[in-house]
């Protein structure tokens, strides 16, 4: 028996249709890919489904009762949102996707004028561990501004390595951009550790949560962070849809983002006043049935509860550790202790690509990921080019897992490794 | 279930990936270009040298997954030693059999080992990987050929 399950987890995995389809030769799904994407609930399914068959209209603009229901469904969801990270509500931004959020904050920090803007001289501060997206949204802000882009580096056993923090972040530092928990490593960052260095010095802090927004309890008063991020389709809402959020005297301070409808105040052909917090940043007609579709999904996790979503994470990823150490020839990258990562495991089998790896799963039902995991620097750190990535999730089970670890002693057998 | 992935790694592929042919980069050649697969991450620097219009020498140095390193080498085992435009013909049918999804029987005749790839073009993911090599081999040739007739312009 594995200890720290979500109780009734097989009543629990009825709740995900997809989870109960059988692939072709009626194999059934193992789907370690949660990391990529997650599974949604039919009740996710359901709210979209009955928001585009009985209230579909416009919102914010349309004078009729459709109009008016669209609008309080989408504006319910942002409540949802909000109250699912503890913010206030108009604290929280809607945007296509995580990277569109990054993209955000970084592009108005680029535009910022006074005490934000960021100049020659300046630096920004990353990490090694970062996801692609956000990686190049800061490179591209230091390009543009002329300031330098500076890392943390990482150590042999996949943490931060925080050894020179003080030496990183200076007076000199305007913004750092880091992963709560990586989507490679799987390494939990101290988020709030960093970011008190980073507030002694005057910097705003950046946090892409994209992977601890489905894993951990977010709470941003506590978090460290000055702006988040976060996609819909990784915390069993749809894709279309991601969150930023920011601490309102910092949005009330940033330039608009796109221009467009719905972000204004009044429009002349000379100029433009803009919308208060969030519309400001919302150009446009929004991913409407989408915001629905987070909202209940939110909903859902939070109606379960994010210490046990993650007390179960925990109980998957020990579990998974322990069998993927019984394949010889396994490397993992990252922690090797449960406690201190979440729940996407990426690893290197000797003699077997990453791709052969996933394909060979593939044929036994087991869906990984296999690549860089747009994290390409983290790869290069650890001297490797890809690497299989199992993501475990609230309807992992530990069969599922066992799955795993028989589909890679296939593997090797199937190209002939001892 | 493994007879599909027998489809796709036949033994001739195996062979390949295990022991490849020409491997390593040779120091005569006209071009070299360097070519990744953004989805995976799979790279490979390939080397042609060209004489007299025959495809003298492919040279390369790869990583990546058993179909893209098997069919690097099945590459230089079937273009090395061709007229240049034969080459090309070759090229043009192996691209054909991978996009066909499946369709087209393989002509042993022109693709040799070549043909063990006809399960690849079934599997959409992979298609890229098996082309990766191809891809590159065909964009060093045409850069060489373009800088010959450039400099025969000139000449003029």
């Amino acid at each position: 028996m594995v200890g720290g399950l979500l109780p009734e987890l097989g009543v629990l995995r009825k709740d995900f249709p997809i989870l109960s389809r059988t692939l072709a030769g009626g194999l059934p799904l193992v789907y370690l890919d949660s990391a990529n994407t997650s599974q949604k609930p039919q009740c996710v399914i359901d709210a979209m489904v009955d928001h585009l068959e009985r209230h579909n209209a416009n919102v914010a603009r349309a004078m009729h009762q459709l109009g008016a229901e669209s609008s309080e469904a989408f504006e319910a969801a942002r409540d949802k949102v909000a109250a699912f990270i503890n913010a206030p509500r108009d604290e929280v931004i809607f945007t296509k996707n995580a990277s569109e959020a990054l993209n955000l904050a970084a592009n108005t920090l680029a535009w910022a004028r006074g005490p934000l803007q960021v100049g020659e001289g300046d630096e920004v501060v990353i990490t090694e561990m970062e996801h692609h997206s956000n990686i190049v949204p800061w490179q591209l802000l230091t390009q543009r501004t002329g300031a330098t882009l500076r890392w943390f580096g990482l150590t042999d056993d996949g943490q931060l390595d925080l050894t020179n923090i003080d030496e990183l972040i200076t007076e000199r530092t305007k913004v750092v951009a880091l992963t709560w928990v990586s989507n490679m490593l799987g390494t939990i960052n101290p988020v709030a550790e960093i970011a008190r260095r980073a507030h002694e010095v005057g910097a705003i802090v950046v946090v892409d949560a994209s992977q601890a927004a489905p894993q951990l309890p977010v709470d941003v008063t506590t978090s460290g962070a000055d702006l988040l991020a976060f996609t819909g389709h990784k915390v069993v809402g749809p894709t279309g849809i991601g969150v930023l959020w920011g601490k309102r005297e910092l949005l009330e301070q940033l330039p608009p983002f796109l221009g467009g409808g719905e972000m204004i105040a009044t429009v002349e052909m000379e100029r433009s006043t803009y919308a208060g917090i969030p519309h400001k940043f919302e150009a446009g007609t929004p991913p409407i049935v989408e915001a629905v579709g987070l909202g209940a999904a939110v909903d859902y996790l939070s109606h379960i509860g994010m210490d046990a979503i993650h007390a179960h994470e925990q109980a998957i990823t020990a579990y998974a550790l322990e069998g993927l150490a019984t394949v010889p020839g396994l490397t993992v990258l990252g922690p090797l202790d449960a406690t201190q990562r979440g729940g996407a495991i990426s690893f290197e089998i000797d003699g077997v690509h990453p791709h052969d790896v996933a394909q060979v799963l593939d044929s036994r039902g087991i869906a990984v990921r296999a690549g860089h995991h747009c994290a390409k620097p983290a790869h290069k750190r650890f001297g490797v080019q890809s690497s299989t990535r199992m993501s475990s999730y609230l309807y992992t089970t530990p069969a599922e897992i066992d799955a795993l670890v028989d589909g890679l002693e296939y593997t090797r057998s199937y190209f002939k490794l001892g | 279930m493994s007879t599909d992935l027998d489809t796709l790694y036949q033994e001739i592929i195996l062979d390949h990936y295990k022991n490849p042919h020409n491997k390593g980069l040779r120091d005569e050649f006209e071009a070299e270009v360097h070519h990744v697969n953004p989805t995976c991450g799979d790279e490979i620097t390939l080397r042609v040298h060209l004489v007299d219009g025959q495809v003298k020498d492919v040279s390369y140095d790869a990583r990546g997954c058993s179909i893209s390193q098997a069919s690097a080498s099945v590459l230089t085992e079937l273009v090395i030693g061709m007229p240049i435009d034969e080459a090309m013909a070759i090229h043009e049918n192996f691209l054909t059999l991978m996009q066909s999804k499946g369709t087209i029987e393989p002509d042993e005749d022109v693709l040799e080992d070549g043909i063990a790839f006809a399960g690849v073009a079934k599997f959409p993911a992979r298609v890229k990987c098996a082309l990766l090599s191809w891809m590159a081999w065909k964009d060093a040739t045409a850069q060489v050929l373009e800088s010959n007739s450039l400099e025969k312009e000139t000449a003029r």
